[in-house]
């Protein structure tokens, strides 16, 4: 199969199963709103070294109390995980932001405690206040929101967050001839993707360069680098390098279900297929990693 | 589904009728002369639904009365369901013990509006009067939750004992406004009265006009709490408009220290 003169790989990306959240962040200008956003957001690109997946989303367009807002969304091995990563990362750094206020953005059947664990900080002082659906209405009964005071006010966070089954792992390689153009593709691709609502990539500006593969020579490790992708290694190794390729970039792609990774893989893909892109692939692990697989050759036949 | 209609017709003494039948749990499943047969108290005698209302409909969980219920008490107590309007004013304990659904009063309640209520919603256009969404003698917890919008005026002890749930005033309160309450939120657009939040342990009185408050309230800071934004927001889905001032700031006053102190009232700054 050819795309715009790019050979697309008879492959597919094997992706797996995660638990996802997604919270909504508030402040007094979009400026805050997205600091804290930013802060919370660090340090989360891959499950194998920081715990959690965790990208900033969409803009909001409605906030609980009428402020600029910024979804972020989060993704982790178990729910105990995700409930782990959330409590650390709203205390630690959307509390700590001036002026910000923490909700619930995902509607699911699971509910975790967040709010709930995070009032303690209050030292006694924290207040509790409850709305009825209809003052809020999600259709999901009372929410119940904390009011932690703090240095500069109150800290608003709502005691409990939804959490739900989602697809960690969705990803697709560009093969370039350079560097630079590779970047290119894989910056067109990104800002296709992020019009796909439900979906996060999570690493620097969606872009990942150190992709891995499962397992190491080393007992320690379980994730070593893709060598069969480093132009560098491919005389060293079984490389899967086509002549002609000097850079590799993987966009990594995490999503609420399967059918938004793959909508989110077929825009990026469409849209990094162009001039230096000579091969799109994806990792697969032969299927030792995960149960969902989408196959490149579908996801761009319709 | 179309509603079940009640004509009031005259009450021939001055003695309430006691009406808690009248509950849209209790005609959902209720042919018309089954509802015609429900029984109603007056005085030490017990009656026929019918000999004071003339009904219209059947099987609804949406009642419509008709014509000034202000003698019938006890309307929609206990209901988890549905709707009731009223065309006119209605008698003591409407609402009370109210689990959920809504009761639109296009006229005045009389005392003991929603007592102990537990959810639902209840609008009155016109006044309440005293003890609305309040505990009854006694009882260790008043309303519990729900909501209580009067666009008037209310009266004594509104809100009193109040643990959970939200209470709007639009106009003035009489003395004693959330007095002993122990969380939950009152909202008085109109003027206090005296001793607004006595004995108060914990929740929230926020008041759009100054307030003479009691000696045990101590002031905190001015400030716009994020947290009013938020319920200004959900009320204006409830469709009550809020007055709210230029910045949304107010004066944060903690209290009553003659009690636990952990409630607050604030005053539009």
């Amino acid at each position: 199969m050819e795309i715009n003169g790019v050979c697309i790989d008879e492959t597919y990306a094997e992706a797996f199963g995660m638990y996802a959240s997604r919270v909504l962040i508030t402040a007094c200008s979009k400026g805050w709103a997205m600091e804290a956003a930013r802060s919370m957001a660090g340090f989360g690109t891959s499950v194998i070294g920081c715990g959690c997946e965790v990208a900033i989303g969409t803009e909001a367009t409605e906030t609980p109390d009428d402020r600029p807002g910024v979804s972020v969304m989060l993704f982790a091995t178990s729910k105990k995980a995700v409930q782990e990563q959330l409590i650390n990362r709203i205390g630690q750094c959307v509390m700590t932001a001036p002026t910000s206020a923490c909700y619930n953005d995902l509607e699911a059947e699971d509910r975790l405690s967040i709010g709930g664990k995070l009032k303690f900080f209050g030292d006694g002082f924290q207040i509790s206040k409850r709305f009825e659906p209809r003052m809020f209405g999600n259709g999901s009964g009372p929410r119940r929101f904390w009011r932690i005071p703090v240095m500069d006010g109150e800290f608003i966070v709502e005691d409990r967050f939804g959490v739900q089954k989602g697809v960690g792992g969705g990803n697709f390689l560009l093969l370039g001839s350079e560097l630079s153009v590779t970047l290119q593709a894989a910056e067109r691709a990104i800002e296709a993707m992020r019009k796909v609502p439900g979906v996060i990539m999570p690493f620097p500006g969606g872009v990942v360069r150190s992709g891995s593969k499962v397992g190491s020579r080393y007992k320690f490790l379980n994730a070593s680098s893709n060598t069969a992708f480093c132009p560098s290694l491919r005389g060293a190794v079984k490389s899967e390098l086509p002549e002609g390729v000097g850079a590799v970039l993987e966009i990594v792609v995490d999503g609420l279900t399967p059918e938004a990774v793959g909508e989110a893989m077929r825009v990026g893909i469409r849209a990094a297929c162009g001039p230096g892109v000579v091969k799109i692939s994806a990792g697969n692990y032969g299927g030792k990693l995960g149960k969902h697989h989408f196959h490149l050759h579908q996801l761009l036949a319709g | 589904m179309s509603p079940v209609v009640l004509h009031m017709q005259e009450i021939p003494t001055n003695i309430p009728l006691e009406a808690e039948t009248i509950c849209p749990d209790l005609f959902a499943e209720r042919a018309q002369a089954e509802i015609e047969a429900m029984p109603v108290a007056l005085g030490n005698e017990t009656h026929r639904l019918a000999d004071f209302f003339r009904v219209e409909g059947e099987r609804s969980d949406e009642i419509v009365i008709e014509g000034g219920a202000g003698r019938v008490k006890w309307i929609g107590s206990g209901m988890t369901r549905g709707r009731i309007t009223v065309h006119g004013d209605v008698g003591m304990h409407a609402g009370s013990y109210m689990r959920g659904g809504e009761i639109l009063i296009d006229g005045n309640a009389d005392d003991f509006l929603g007592v102990e209520m537990q959810g639902g919603l209840i609008h009155v256009k016109g006044n309440a009067r005293h003890r609305a969404g309040a505990s009854y003698r006694g009882s260790k917890y008043g309303m519990q939750g729900g909501i209580i919008v009067v666009d008037g005026n209310v009266g004594h002890e509104v809100g009193a004992y109040m643990r959970r749930g939200l209470i709007v005033i639009k106009g003035n309160a009489e003395d004693f406004l959330g007095a002993m309450m122990t969380n939950g939120t009152i909202c008085l657009f109109g003027q206090a009265g005296i001793r607004t939040g006595a004995g108060m342990q914990k929740g929230t009185i926020y008041c759009r006009r100054p307030v003479d408050l009691l000696p045990t309230f101590a002031y905190d800071c001015t400030y716009a709490p994020v947290f009013l934004q938020m319920l200004f927001k959900g009320l204006k889905q409830l469709g009550v408009e809020t007055p709210v001032p230029g910045n949304g700031s107010v004066r944060r006053y903690h209290g009553d220290l003659a009690d636990v102190g952990k409630g607050e009232i604030l005053i539009a700054a």
